[in-house]
């Protein structure tokens, strides 16, 4: 049996309350910290599917984005890396349309099923810029999902599935384009969305003797809030009861990852035996039917995930434009990098390289003389003595407690205060940190902390990842 | 292992204006306050045996100095300690002469902060094991951590604490109203401590030092040739440096503020170890006592209220007690940075460890005009440099003769 043996996803702490883009608009879209982008979110997603798998096990990972911070450069190896996965593993960038997630979850399913991995992750994030104040301005989110395929354990089989491609233009954005371009919006959404993702539905259920009424519930891809009920009426689905919510009024639209966030939604209220069907959109379309099996108990039973569910009911919301365009990089007063403008040393590839498992693993050394972590890695233990005898430990997946902390006022225009805190890590492991995603008058001395991959800057074209704390999140 | 102290002589030493100088160049600062200190000790430059500089952000070698100042290849070092580079020169020098290798040596501590918008931070070369694109904290930042943690220790509320520092940047402000080389020249209140806008939690503007440009320069030498050039030259008792290597970080059992452990022995442990040093060269047996007076290293304010403790001249907790009794007033029992500190004299970086030894040496000669203490006898010099856990601290002492 072949298909999903873990799920996971990551929709940002951030929401920005629509009526900041115009005035009256209903509900919020989640947005990116401002160091947060498609890379962090997708190393969020594959922690949250990670809980209860061993890493050890996963034979490769593909990212799936439209908004890869690199042109020339792959993300899934920094993603594969945040993830702290093995190196012998293949790993993929699937970019450039919306349905690259549900592409390379086809990918994924095949490489399974041909036997060459056991394990597949595929991730999915996106960060979409819509043009300011425009429709797109509003309808767009932020957000990741992980998905593990394999073959055993399989917590939803792979029934079948069923792509079309289909060339149009109705969403493009060129190389040199900030901002996403489309064009008669009826155009796009009858001749493009909803005519090719119902041809893939129909041919999935067509090939698989499948009829609407077999499916429990239905996590497809819809551009905006009211036009997956115009597919679900064309292909005979109850709106009301087989089609996932699509959280537009709480998130908004999050293109690439979207169908596999709603799947993930879909998943943890799925019952043994459910047939669900996933669907995502762009210059085509993919369609897979899932069967829910038993096994889905233990890893919903895992209460570290955070899923859907969790992720939605824990948010900060702002109402601020002007906040909002600072985040995302399009209004700073003083540098484009200018996350952290003391940033005074020119990155050295060379020094990114050699401290790569500190840097993007968050790995310490543990002592084998005397159990002592050491962080940053020692060449002799800064406990015992002992020099060179070190295991090397996984950090990233610890809590700490914060012991001492500063903030700084005067070092970043994007944010105000900068909190900076000593941390103690429970197993071991003191050291300095930036900390994001918090309230800087809630921060105190004794305050429990989780990591999270940040964006640190970017400077010469290189964008800088690292570690920060925050606070657990609900 | 055989003690520093009465082997080397203070004979000269000179200090030029800290400040924002824009109208002058390094060279223009170092020969300002070299010529200074060869007036005060009766010498000519030919009278020079050896030199050590130190700046932090040239990259340079110590042929700089020879460049600025026309030495005709006598050796020049260059010492690089952060913040601290100042005491070390001077340490450096002091040994040169100890040794017997060297008569007359020059220690000079120069830096030009100001030329580069952002100052400090703009100039700072990288290291060899941080790529820099960690995490990346200013100074302020890491000096809050002490704070912050004093606070919590020793069940002090947030605005408490404030009370306590803008008790000490008064004092400091008042200080170096009395200095005429200093940067800056105003008295202030309590209450425009408290109302200052906030920098780096918990520290508001004026919990932090000035950033200046300046020079200062020392000639030590052996105290026969001190004897035949003044009378009232001074003697070191003790020097001494200790480096952290993070054991805050990585000791199990460590007992300092930042590394935790049941019993506080340590604010930042680097001064308590290089203090204790320094105390055993000069056969000083109570530093409460018999330290008359002290310049340390009030980068933040917070610094120099913890450095009370770590130069066991208060008990640990007790800093804020002997502050707000006056006890480090000018006219206190143990007056501290008389000319203003960091804080209010100014802090071009390398050029500080030698500032501080400039003042104790004038205050221990009576030349210290409004700032003058009573029955000074043994002055304390304290200068700290580098980043949490890894700090370098120096502490010399120095007295008149006997």
């Amino acid at each position: 049996m072949i298909g999903i043996t873990s799920y996971g996803a990551y929709v940002p702490l951030w929401r920005l309350s629509r009526d900041a883009i115009a005035k009256g608009a209903k509900g919020e879209k989640a947005i990116c910290h401002y160091d947060e982008d498609a890379i962090t979110m997708a190393v969020a997603a594959a922690a949250d599917c990670l809980h209860g798998v061993e890493r050890e096990k996963v034979d490769g990972l593909i990212f799936a984005s439209t908004n890869s911070p690199y042109k020339e450069k792959q993300a899934a190896s920094i993603v594969a890396a945040g993830a702290d996965l093995r190196r012998d593993i293949v790993t993929a960038d699937f970019a450039g349309s919306l349905k690259a997630g549900t592409t390379g979850l086809r990918f994924a399913c095949d490489a399974v099923k041909a036997g060459s991995a056991k394990q597949m992750m595929v991730t999915a994030a996106d960060r979409r810029q819509g043009a300011p104040l425009s429709a797109y301005d509003q309808d767009l989110g932020d957000g990741a999902a992980a998905l593990m395929v394999g073959d055993s354990n399989v917590i939803a089989s792979l029934e079948g599935s069923y792509s079309i491609s289909d060339e149009i233009l109705d969403v493009w954005r060129s190389s040199d384009d900030t901002f996403l371009r489309t064009t008669h919006e009826r155009f796009a959404q009858t001749e493009g969305y909803v005519k090719v993702i119902s041809e893939a539905i129909a041919g999935l259920m067509k090939k698989n003797k499948l009829e609407a009424k077999d499916f429990a519930k239905i996590a497809i891809y819809t551009p905006t809030a009211r036009r997956v009920a115009d597919v679900a009426k064309k292909l005979g689905f109850d709106a009301k009861t087989q089609v996932q919510d699509v959280f537009f009024s709480v998130m908004g639209n999050t293109g690439v990852p979207y169908a596999m966030m709603l799947f993930v939604a879909a998943l943890e209220e799925a019952k043994p035996g459910d047939l669900i069907l996933l669907a995502g959109y762009g210059d085509g379309a993919d369609a897979f039917a899932f069967r829910v099996t038993e096994e889905i108990e233990k890893v919903r039973g895992n209460a570290a995930r955070r899923g859907m569910k969790k992720h939605l009911d824990s948010k900060m919301v702002i109402n601020d434009y002007k906040t909002y365009w600072l985040w995302r990089g399009l209004l700073n007063p003083i540098t484009e990098e200018g996350f952290l403008p003391h940033h005074y040393w020119k990155t050295s590839p060379v020094m990114l390289w050699r401290e790569r498992d500190r840097i993007l693993r968050f790995r310490g050394g543990k002592c084998k003389a005397c159990g002592a972590v050491n962080f940053p890695p020692q060449r002799a233990c800064g406990n015992c003595g002992t020099e060179g005898q070190f295991d090397s430990v996984r950090l990233s997946d610890k809590k700490g407690t914060i012991w001492t902390f500063s903030m700084d006022y005067l070092s970043s225009q994007v944010e105000v205060p900068i909190v900076c805190p000593l941390v103690h890590l429970e197993g071991g492991g003191r050291f300095q940190v930036y900390m994001t995603d918090c309230v800087a008058e809630e921060v105190k001395v004794g305050m429990e902390i989780e990591m999270s991959f940040r964006k640190i800057m970017v400077r010469d074209g290189i964008n800088n990842y690292y570690w920060k704390a925050t606070p657990i999140r609900a | 292992m055989e003690s520093i102290k009465d082997k080397v002589a203070v004979v000269g030493m000179g200090c030029t204006n800290f400040g924002e100088k824009w109208g002058e160049n390094a060279d223009d600062m170092a020969v300002e306050a070299t010529k200074e200190a060869l007036e005060d000790a009766g010498l000519e430059l030919k009278d020079i045996n050896a030199a050590v500089q130190t700046t932090l952000f040239t990259g340079e070698t110590g042929s700089q100095l020879a460049r600025w100042l026309k030495l005709n290849y006598v050796p020049v070092s260059r010492v690089e300690n952060f913040c601290s580079g100042g005491l070390d020169a001077f340490r450096t020098a002091c040994y040169y002469v100890a040794s017997g290798t060297y008569d007359i040596v020059l220690a000079n501590g120069t830096e030009k902060l100001m030329d580069h918008a952002g100052g400090f931070g703009k100039v700072i070369p990288s290291s060899f094991d941080l790529p820099g694109v960690d995490h990346d904290l200013p100074p302020a930042t890491t000096f809050a951590f002490f704070a912050v943690r004093y606070m919590e220790k020793h069940n002090i509320s947030y605005d408490r604490m404030r009370r306590i520092l803008a008790r000490l940047e008064v004092k400091n402000h008042h200080n170096g109203t009395l200095a005429p080389k200093s940067h800056l020249k105003r008295e202030i209140t309590i209450d425009d401590v408290l109302n200052a806008p906030m920098v780096t939690y918990p520290f508001g503007l004026y919990d932090c030092c000035g950033m200046s440009d300046g020079s200062a320069s020392c000639i030590v030498t052996t105290p026969e040739i001190a004897e035949s050039l003044r009378d009232d030259y001074v003697l070191v008792k003790g020097l001494a440096i200790a480096n952290g290597a993070g054991q805050a970080y990585f000791k199990a059992s460590d007992n300092t503020l930042i590394g935790g452990g049941d019993k506080l022995e340590a604010n930042f442990p680097e001064t308590v170890n290089a203090a204790r040093s320094a105390y055993a060269q000069a056969g000083v047996k109570d530093p409460r006592k018999e330290v008359s007076h002290f310049e340390v290293h009030d980068c933040f304010s917070s610094t120099e209220l913890l450095t009370y403790e770590d130069l066991l001249i208060s008990p640990f907790g007790k800093a804020p007690e002997d502050l707000e009794a006056g006890r480090f007033d000018l006219d206190g029992e143990q007056p501290c940075n008389t000319d203003g500190g960091l804080k209010s004299f100014g802090h071009p970086v390398s050029a500080s460890g030698i500032r501080m030894l400039y003042e104790l040496y004038k205050q221990l000669q009576g030349k210290a005009e409004k700032r003058q203490i009573k029955n000074p006898k043994l002055g304390l010099a304290h200068n700290l440099g580098g980043v949490c856990g890894y700090y370098n601290v120096a502490v010399c002492l120095i007295g008149g003769r006997d």
